[in-house]
């Protein structure tokens, strides 16, 4: 679930972490999780938000090359993939090192009707932004009584 | 502990999150190291920019603060989220070789960068041997 501590604040750091995982499938704030959610840590953080029109994704990849990154949707799914490469400094000593440095994948299940023509997408401080439109069938209808 | 891991260790007792208020503190991911010429420090602040982002050094105690702000259209209502908090905040202590004066602060793509030098006069030097 973490990788395994490396000095005694690490620990402390894992389990601020564990604590906040503790809250369990429907956590602090009651948002279900979802069934691809991942341990903390998992790279990049991604909330999902949506309202009748539209679906928005926010993930949280700071210091990305967006030519990194590939982006798709098929159906209802979306993957973000993409790599962070950092730069280790040779002549350094460490003494922490939490920041994830390689390859990432996501995949998240969205509703089922966001159109997957519809999508627009931008970085900025370190967050990427997808917005995606939901078919009009989907969108909900008043419905009138006789 | 030797005075060089000072910066890794008196940050536990504020980096808990404090759920009683009801707002979620958010641990930023970070490196640290250290060579010759000083320490640097690299956090993870996505959703941060430069002006929700408050770096201040008091004493021997660094402490980073920033702000989320994320851009959401009208009616949006959350499904699932990772992130449950918008703000940001650790702190560590200094050691007193370090010149707190002269610290490089960069920000760029959600990643800040604080470069921390030594003291001049504590600087290695390294003393040339001469041939006679």
């Amino acid at each position: 679930m973490f990788s395994y501590p490396t000095s005694v604040d690490s620990l402390f750091n894992e389990l601020a972490r564990l604590s906040r995982d503790l809250g369990g499938p429907y956590g602090a704030s009651g948002m279900p999780a979802s069934i691809r959610a991942a341990a903390r840590g998992t790279f990049p953080a991604i909330n999902i938000g949506a309202s009748d029109d539209e679906v928005e994704v926010y993930a949280f990849a700071p210091g990305i090359d967006t030519s990194s990154l590939d982006l798709s949707v098929q159906r209802n799914v979306l993957t973000v993939a993409g790599e962070r490469k950092l730069e280790r400094q040779p002549d350094a000593e460490y003494y922490l090192n939490e920041r994830m440095s390689g390859s990432f994948r996501r995949v998240m299940s969205l509703p089922d009707d966001v159109d997957p023509d519809k999508v627009e997408a931008n970085y900025r401080d370190g967050v990427l932004h997808i917005r995606m439109q939901r078919s009009e069938q989907g969108k909900p209808r008043q419905i009138r009584l006789q | 502990m030797n005075e060089k891991t000072d910066m890794t260790t008196a940050e536990r007792s504020r980096t808990l999150p404090r759920q009683g208020d009801g707002e979620i503190e958010l641990l930023p991911a970070v490196d640290i190291y250290e060579n010759d010429a000083g320490i640097t420090l690299e956090a993870d602040l996505p959703g941060v920019s430069r002006d929700r982002l408050d770096i201040q050094i008091d004493h021997n105690n660094l402490t980073i603060e920033g702000e989320v702000a994320v851009e959401v259209s009208e009616n949006v209502k959350p499904l699932y989220a990772d992130v449950r908090g918008t703000r940001y905040r650790r702190s560590f202590s200094l050691s007193p070789e370090l010149d707190t004066e002269n610290v490089d602060a960069n920000l760029g793509n959600g990643v800040l960068s604080l470069k921390i030098p030594k003291r001049a006069e504590l600087q290695p030097r390294r003393i040339e041997v001469k041939a006679h």
